[in-house]
């Protein structure tokens, strides 16, 4: 299957034809994968190998230079807004990156079947969870006693209701072992924790959606920035066929940015649980596949 | 429901907070669109150089499929880049894209120590650690 073009017109297409095609698909990409908190990798690599036929290696090459170019595009304008909690980001990476670093050294003991379905059985679960918990109440939230010391609180100014929203975080141990479970998961699979991460901060710190997209972006781009480093350094990096996805995610991720403030937090939670429920289906599909 | 603010904050601890945070900000602007500024513009030169690029189906077959001829090292990545060629330039800017968030975690622990915040210097030196620890061992497996 991968290797060969499966679109009809790819073996006619020419090198200007691709860059112009990926480069528009990926602008999209870039403003769903800002919104969302995740990078444009479930856009990008189906798009690479199914629709051009190109090699799974270097469509994983540009998926991960994608998710870096998701993570700087938007991060400037939720620095800036204060939606990213850094102290969050930071301590869940210690965690996300120790399970990748054990994933990395554990792999091959495992039947991927199985990871798969566990993937999927954990996604379906956790949009399950979160569309029952379709209203966000920050404000019952009540600071755990790890949080209340590491000073994981913050604030934001919220455009779309047009006022200063603070929250509390809690469960905290329980995010840290969550986390590093998915980074393990991620390591094993090849497959970007920011769909786990977002389900994490939402559901076990109750930190409301826009804080937890924000941050989610900021941890996928420093995961994948370690694993970008050396499937470039193994030549994986094909400077032609990332090019325009790079452009184009940098540039779909800066738009994307700017409307996740403005946007209704019920409306992102409602693309996202989409995004949920068709990824865990993807992954079960693929524990069964022959 | 804001009636009160939930972490007491001194005024100058706040200010530096905002100051340092505008400065990442800047920052990454600054490193994707020089990023983005370099991919361009060897996108554009590769296109010149090879007018083919426009009309030949079987180009693109050979710079997806073929025999890898671009530069993935650093070395032979600046020579290229020195030889005015598109795809060094290309890669070029895809490493200063890569760079960028190992950079934000770096500038994070300087941030982190203006604000006094000894706690938070550990924990983000101890991810700059772990990411370094990954890619070696990336580069070892």
């Amino acid at each position: 299957m991968v290797g060969r073009p499966t679109l009809g017109r790819s073996g006619l297409m020419t090198p200007l034809e691709f860059t112009l095609l990926t480069f528009g698909v990926s602008i999209l990409a870039g403003v769903f994968g800002a919104l969302l908190g995740l990078g444009g990798g479930i856009i990008v690599v189906p798009l690479l190998t199914l629709g051009f036929g190109i090699d799974i290696r270097h469509a994983v090459g540009a998926s991960l230079v994608s998710i870096i170019a998701t993570s700087s595009g938007a991060a400037a304008a939720y620095v800036r807004d204060r939606l990213t909690n850094l102290r969050v980001a930071m301590l869940l990476e210690i965690a996300t990156t120790s399970g990748a670093i054990t994933g990395a050294l554990i792999a091959g003991f495992f039947n991927t079947r199985w990871l798969y379905l566990i993937f999927g059985i954990v996604l379906a679960w956790s949009a399950i969870a979160m569309m029952q918990k379709r209203r966000e109440r920050v404000t019952d939230v009540t600071h755990d006693r790890l949080a209340a010391r590491l000073r994981l609180s913050g604030g934001y100014f919220d455009a779309a209701r047009g006022k200063e929203i603070t929250y509390k975080v809690e469960h905290t141990r329980l995010a840290l072992a969550l986390m590093y479970l998915a980074g393990i998961l991620s390591a094993l699979l090849g497959i970007g924790s920011g769909i786990l991460k977002v389900p994490t901060m939402d559901l076990a710190m109750r930190l409301p959606i826009k804080v937890s997209s924000a941050t989610s972006n900021f941890m996928i781009g420093v995961t994948a920035a370690a694993s970008a480093a050396y499937f470039f350094s193994r030549g994986y990096v094909n400077p032609f066929i990332t090019a325009p996805v790079a452009a184009g995610i940098v540039i779909g991720a800066t738009l994307g940015s700017r409307l996740l403030g403005r946007m209704k937090s019920s409306r992102i939670r409602a693309i996202f649980l989409v995004v949920l429920i068709w990824v865990s289906f993807e992954m079960i599909r693929k524990a069964f596949a022959p | 429901m804001n009636d009160a603010p939930l972490f007491p904050l001194e005024g100058t601890h706040e200010a530096a907070a905002r100051r340092i945070e505008r400065l990442i900000s800047n920052l990454l602007r600054a490193g994707v669109l020089t990023s983005l500024a370099i991919v361009a513009l060897g996108t554009v030169v590769s296109f010149v150089h090879h007018p083919e690029y426009c009309s030949s189906p079987q180009a693109f077959q050979e710079l997806i499929n073929g025999t890898p001829d671009y530069p993935y090292r650093l070395g032979s990545i600046l020579a290229g880049v020195g030889r005015f060629s598109g795809q060094a330039l290309v890669a070029l800017g895809l490493l200063v894209l890569i760079a960028t968030p190992v950079l934000r975690v770096a500038v994070s622990i300087f941030a982190f120590a203006a604000e006094k915040d000894r706690t938070y210097v550990v924990i983000t030196s101890i991810v700059l650690a772990l990411l370094v620890a990954s890619f070696l061992i990336g580069a070892v497996a």
